[in-house]
């Protein structure tokens, strides 16, 4: 950990808190009003705030916050994942939205279990998700249900495993 | 099984093409397959990973500062724009406040490498349409820049100039006076270039009107950077978000509403007149005063101070051997590169090394709207497309 003398105070933070015109608890606001039981937990980390949504809402909810005239988080910036192994659940596949009008970042957060991990495309929604996507699948092995073309894209085909997950050795199998 | 395309049945005229990943005109690996019809493509479909390296696999075995080297090799053609990126993230994990002479440093490097990168993407744009002579005079005038570059920090290329919490070294003397040589000479060969393409009816014939993307359309591709801009919106980190004291310098984000070849084209020629304009800006206005932060614990001492106080013998022995603890948290920082929105995600668990780091690359996204631009139109404009989303394979493949 870091001795207390090393974080002054947020002061440091003005630099890089994003400017926002509206303040981010609007966001949430708005998110819960739209869907309350797809809101799992609210994290607020060095300015920025994560969302985590219940896996089966996320489609719902990302239409929703591209659609809502004072949210428009158009552009799908990031698709990532994290690999928790070994807790349960194993994987949270991490969205990063941008929204030009408010000049605010977003994070959306779906958890989802380690054994047959799934979760919902939002090619639909974002046509820029797909190669991330693919991305995640590839590095992953998590499925994107909905995908038009889901199939590796940084490894070659026939490559066994998925060299991102913490199981997965560093200096890969010999 | 390779990626490849499907014979539509019945349709016997159509020849499937395979283009790179071995060919003068992919800018590195990527690999096209194209459906034609007589000489117009049809479908496409892009197929890279050639150069896959695992850099996000290597970040997880290696401390914080261990990872900055690998940055530089992800873009080869704009390093300290990915080691400010990767530090920028990591600073705000720790929150910790950089010094402002180290921040003016920061600019007038990242925007000196914003100029090189474009002059490449200038040079060889150009030379895939059939203009050689740009090349040669681009390529002279990134000397200039990369010879300041290995002034600053030994290296031409792979520079690893920045620091979580600063800079490497203070700067050489002299440094300035090349600065301000290649500063003002640069205009003039500015107009140069312009001289030779802008007006030129076969460059013109050659990039109007190819490869158009509306605003929609490269919002929902997730498309940034100056191929976002040559779509008509107006969205540019330095401005709407800006890091590492942007919002001190004076300049202005071009745009084009048109959205083809040429609007593109036209964007990144104004973007290094306004680069120029940044680090004319950072060198008269550079601040006096330390370049690295005051964080003992995160900062390595200076080589004198070893030698006097035992605290900085111990720093440094720690420093080297363990590295640094950030507190447990995530963050997202997204940086202008010379492509676009270039963003590091990086996870900690509270050890000396990222539980996980992503890197958002904009030539991995800018990538996805190639199908759509060359849709419709003939080879010779494919390589006119790969060239305008000025894509760096190393970075879409990492």
């Amino acid at each position: 950990m870091l001795p207390a003398g090393l974080c002054n105070g947020g002061r440091a933070l003005e630099l890089f808190i994003m400017p926002s015109h509206l303040d981010a608890s609007v966001t949430l606001k708005k998110v819960r009003e739209f869907a309350a039981e797809a809101v799992d937990e609210v994290r607020q980390f060095r300015g920025e705030l994560t969302i985590y949504i219940r896996a089966d809402h996320l489609r719902r909810v990302g239409e929703f916050l591209r659609d809502e005239p004072e949210l428009t988080f158009k552009f799908l910036a990031d698709v990532t994942a994290v690999d928790l192994y070994p807790s349960e659940p194993r994987f949270e596949v991490v969205y990063h939205l941008l929204s030009f009008q408010n000049q605010e970042r977003l994070r959306l957060k779906v958890r989802i279990r380690g054994e047959n991990p799934s979760v919902d495309s939002l090619v639909p929604v974002y046509p820029g998700a797909n190669a991330f996507e693919r991305e995640v699948f590839d590095l992953f092995g998590i499925q994107f249900a909905g995908h038009p073309y889901l199939r590796r894209i940084l490894m070659p085909e026939e490559w066994e495993g998925h060299p991102l997950r913490k199981d997965y050795p560093t200096e890969g199998y010999r | 099984m390779p990626i490849t395309l499907e014979r539509v049945p019945n349709q016997e005229e159509r020849v499937i093409l395979s283009m790179g990943p071995q060919h003068p005109s992919t800018h590195g690996v990527l690999r096209l397959v194209l459906e034609l019809s007589g000489e117009t493509v049809v479908r496409a479909l892009y197929d890279i990973g050639y150069l896959h390296t695992g850099f996000e696999k290597s970040f997880e075995s290696k401390t914080y500062t261990q990872c900055i080297p690998l940055t530089d090799r992800m873009d080869y053609l704009c390093p300290l724009a990915n080691n400010l990126g990767f530090c920028l993230a990591v600073e705000k994990l720790l929150d910790i406040e950089i010094p402002p002479r180290a921040q003016w440093i920061r600019v007038l490097l990242a925007e000196l490498t914003r100029i090189q990168s474009h002059l490449v993407w200038l040079g060889t744009h150009a030379i895939d349409l059939g203009a050689m002579s740009v090349l040669l005079y681009c390529f002279r005038e990134r000397e200039d820049i990369l010879r300041i570059f290995e002034m600053v920090s030994g290296q031409r290329m792979m520079t690893s100039y920045f620091r979580i919490g600063g800079l490497a070294l203070e700067p050489p003397r002299g440094w300035l006076k090349r600065v301000e040589k290649f500063v003002s000479a640069f205009p003039s060969r500015l107009e140069e270039y312009e001289g030779l393409l802008t007006r030129n009816p076969i460059w013109q014939g050659r990039t109007v009107g190819i490869g158009k993307l509306t605003a929609e359309e490269a919002i929902a591709w997730g498309l940034s950077g100056p191929s976002l801009r040559g779509s008509g919106v107006d969205w540019d980190l330095r401005k709407r978000q800006p890091y590492s004291s942007y919002d001190k310098f004076d300049f202005e984000v071009p745009t084009r509403p048109e959205g083809d070849v040429y609007a593109r084209y036209l964007v990144r020629l104004e973007e290094m007149r306004q680069s120029l304009r940044i680090v004319q800006q950072a060198m008269e206005g550079l601040p006096e005063g330390p370049i690295k932060a005051d964080a003992p614990h995160i900062v390595l001492p200076d080589r004198e101070s070893m030698k006097t106080s035992i605290e900085a013998l111990i720093y440094h022995f720690k420093i080297v051997t363990e590295g640094f603890q950030p507190p447990v948290g995530e963050v997202y920082q997204a940086i202008e590169s010379p492509r676009g929105e270039l963003g590091f995600y990086v996870v900690s668990d509270g050890s000396p090394k990222p539980f996980r780091c992503h890197v958002r690359a904009p030539s991995f996204a800018n990538l996805q709207a190639l199908p759509k631009m060359i849709q419709g139109h003939l080879i010779a404009d494919v390589v006119a497309c790969i060239g305008t989303i000025d894509i760096v394979l190393g970075e879409v493949d990492r």
